[in-house]
């Protein structure tokens, strides 16, 4: 397949309805780029309190696609200057909103992507991140003291991507919080200690001991098994044993193994074909599974997902930081990824 | 399970792994203007009590990324709430907005934030706040911010004598409800009330013995006793059992390695006991990847550590028969994860 014979959207998709192997790449990106201009959007005014990521999921994915240039740049860099809370140096989701650490996290990827990191005050966004890490290690995600592995990917990510995680946080703490949270009976992690695995946790587990080249301490073979074991017959992967498949899940699993090393563990036909039957072949996006509406949070992570499958005409998408590999060889950063054994 | 989600009524969203995750149901998002609480609905700018605040109108700066169409109740309540804030009103009457204001949008957690201020300024009866969670928690028991709340106002009161009935409610409803197992399990060890859980478990298990969150509570609350010997034994004859009642079970062969490892060096009578429990299924003609992908482990372990010649070469073949039975028969799709155990296992006995 070759996206770049597709016309554009004017002759959307012309002969790919009902064909579920096609990837409908213009529909997605008027999808995304629409997203939000919609006046009627009543999903978009319930989700202002996660702007911020919205925004990162749409940039990414269609960065990813090859059409950055759809969105404005300069009022997305304004937008997120708004949104750096004077006082604490994090990113609130949207003006009117209290800073947190998963805003904080993709107002800088955005940044990266437009590399406009100069835009902002970058110290007070480290000082606001180191402030976060407690005694044991852990992250709070906010002044309101909530602990929880994805706090922990976050900061070492926002750090990652500023360049500055020597000295600014306690690096051997978090990673030993980060392993009291593995769990010995299926190698997997949660979101703290004692709590159950989960797809989406064990991602963020991963993708944090790769950005503090620590993957060593991984039980490989056993998580990967765990991992691998999330693909259902529909080829689709889940997120628990006994939960139905979903593409974000789909990409925290497939995501993880790739930084293993261990990708090819799975069916990646099977999978592919099952990311592009959640496509909605008439309004464009992804849904979380087949016959669903679709989102933009749901249309990154297939996006990503068949980047990752190697999808001709999408770029190269980094599996730990979840942006296109050119911004991360851009920033220099190299996290850390096991070979093929 | 996704059942109980689509249920609940105003969850608009489920907040899982490193995002807010989004799993928006078609038509189950209810437009504000058409719920059950329309019509008393009296709107703030009629209100008497509220005459002397100016509502404040959202402001999208000059070129909004973001043109929102909000239902007039909805702009309104947040409207007046943006007004409330700015002021730093904490009051009664602004107690009250934030329920509306959370009623209409229970994801919005800078309204939570703000209610926890002026619960904090008022002295509020932190009891009735638990009444309110009770509620909206059965109706949004997959938001993070509800939780969260609940966590911060028991800790405040420093009583959670209502948090092991509030959870089994919620999972009663969903039983794989991570956000109710996370607070439970935060309950469990702040306040010790370790004691009952057990048997709690238990329940879950019988009732679904596939309920992957109930086999890790289990491990959760043995690990904080102990694994002795004795429990170790009484946990192998317990999962034995539920796994003679269903054979392809993930979470109770997880669970049956785990707790094994807790036996003394691997070599122990139990090793034994699990050994021949397997081969009997294995005889008996299950072939549930599970206890394949278990059998593999026991005779790799056991060839690596024997020293007999004879009896090695007799286990080395059962590993490569079974891998060659996994990636060819029982489970092609992983083929490739079976086909690297058996050549680990190639390199493992070159090194021995
Ligand atoms: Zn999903």
């Amino acid at each position: 397949m070759d996206f770049t014979s597709f016309a554009k959207p004017s002759n959307v998709d012309g002969n790919n309805e009902n064909n579920s192997t096609d990837l409908h790449f213009w529909k997605h990106v008027e999808y995304i780029e629409n997203h939000g201009k919609d006046q009627d959007d009543y999903e978009y005014c319930m989700t202002e309190f996660l702007r911020m990521s919205g925004i990162y999921w749409g940039v990414t994915a269609l960065d990813i696609m090859n059409q950055l240039d759809r969105l404005d740049r300069t009022s997305i860099i304004d937008f997120i200057r708004r949104c750096q809370c004077p006082v604490t140096g994090g990113f609130a989701p949207c003006e009117g909103h209290d800073p947190h650490i998963l805003y904080t996290l993709s107002a800088i990827q955005i940044l990266c992507i437009y590399d406009a990191l100069n835009e902002i005050d970058c110290e007070a966004v480290v000082r606001y991140v180191s402030g976060l890490q407690q005694f044991d290690g852990s992250f709070f995600g906010d002044k309101w003291g909530e602990v929880d592995t994805r706090f922990s990917f976050c900061a070492v990510a926002i750090l990652t991507l500023l360049g500055r995680m020597e000295g600014t946080i306690n690096v051997d703490r978090a990673i030993k919080f980060v392993m009291s949270c593995c769990n010995q009976t299926d190698g997997g992690f949660g979101s703290k200690p004692g709590a159950e695995s989960h797809a989406g946790l064990i991602y963020c587990c991963v993708g944090f001991l790769s950005l503090t080249q620590s993957l060593h301490l991984l039980d490989v073979d056993k998580l990967g098994w765990w991992l691998c074991e999330r693909q259902l017959t529909s080829g689709g992967l889940n997120g628990r044993p006994e939960k139905l498949p979903d593409v974000c899940y789909s990409w925290w699993v497939l995501s993880s193994l790739t930084i293993m090393g261990r990708l090819h563990w799975i069916s990646a036909e099977k999978l592919k074909q099952f990311i592009l039957t959640c496509q909605d072949s008439e309004t464009g996006g992804f849904a979380d599974r087949t016959g669903n509406m679709p989102d933009i949070f749901h249309t990154l992570f297939g996006i990503g997902a068949l980047s990752i499958l190697g999808f001709e005409g999408l770029k190269a998408i980094n599996p730990t930081l979840c942006m296109p590999q050119y911004v991360i060889d851009r920033l220099g950063i190299k996290p850390q990824i096991l070979s093929k054994p | 399970m996704e059942q109980s989600y689509e249920s609940a009524v105003g969850t608009i969203q489920r907040i899982l792994g490193l995002y807010f995750v989004k799993c928006l149901k078609g038509g189950k998002m209810s437009d504000s203007d058409s719920d059950d609480w329309s019509e008393e609905w009296i709107p703030y700018s009629e209100r008497n009590e509220w005459a002397d605040i100016v509502p404040i109108p959202q402001d999208d700066g000059e070129h909004p990324i973001v043109a929102i169409a909000y239902s007039p109740k909805f702009r309104e309540v947040f409207d007046y709430f943006r007004a409330v804030l700015a002021h730093r009103e904490k009051s009664q009457r602004a107690l009250e907005l934030t329920a509306d204001a959370l009623r209409l949008n229970p994801a919005n957690y800078t309204v939570w934030q703000y209610r926890r201020d002026i619960l904090r300024a008022l002295e509020s009866d932190l009891y009735e706040e638990l009444d309110y969670l009770d509620e909206v928690i059965r109706d949004n028991a997959k938001n993070y911010q509800v939780w969260h709340h609940r966590r911060v106002i028991v800790e405040m009161l420093n009583d959670s004598s209502k948090e092991l009935e509030l959870t089994e409610v919620a999972l009663e409803r969903d039983n794989k409800n991570y956000h109710a197992w996370q607070h439970r399990q935060w309950a469990i060890k702040t306040f010790d009330l370790f004691e009952n859980e057990l048997s709690f478990v238990d329940r879950l298990i019988a009732e679904d013995i596939r309920n992957n969150s109930a086999w890790n509570q289990r491990f959760f609350v043995l690990k904080h006793f102990g694994f002795t010997s004795d429990v170790v034994q009484r946990e192998i004859q317990y999962t034995m059992n539920r796994i003679r009642v269903v054979k392809n079970n993930e979470s109770a062969w997880n669970y049956l390695g785990g707790i094994l490892k807790y036996e003394d060096n691997g070599t122990g009578n139990c090793h034994q006991e699990v050994l021949s429990f397997c081969e009997e299924l294995y005889t008996s003609g299950v072939r549930s990847p599970y206890l394949l992908a278990f059998l593999i482990d026991l005779y790799r372990d056991q060839c690596l550590q024997q020293s007999n010649v004879t009896e090695s070469d007799v286990l080395s073949r059962k590993v490569f028969n079974l891998c060659n039975d996994m990636s060819k028969k029982y489970d092609i799709v992983r083929r490739k994860y079976w086909q690297y155990i058996a050549e680990q296992f190639k390199e493992n006995l070159a090194e021995k």
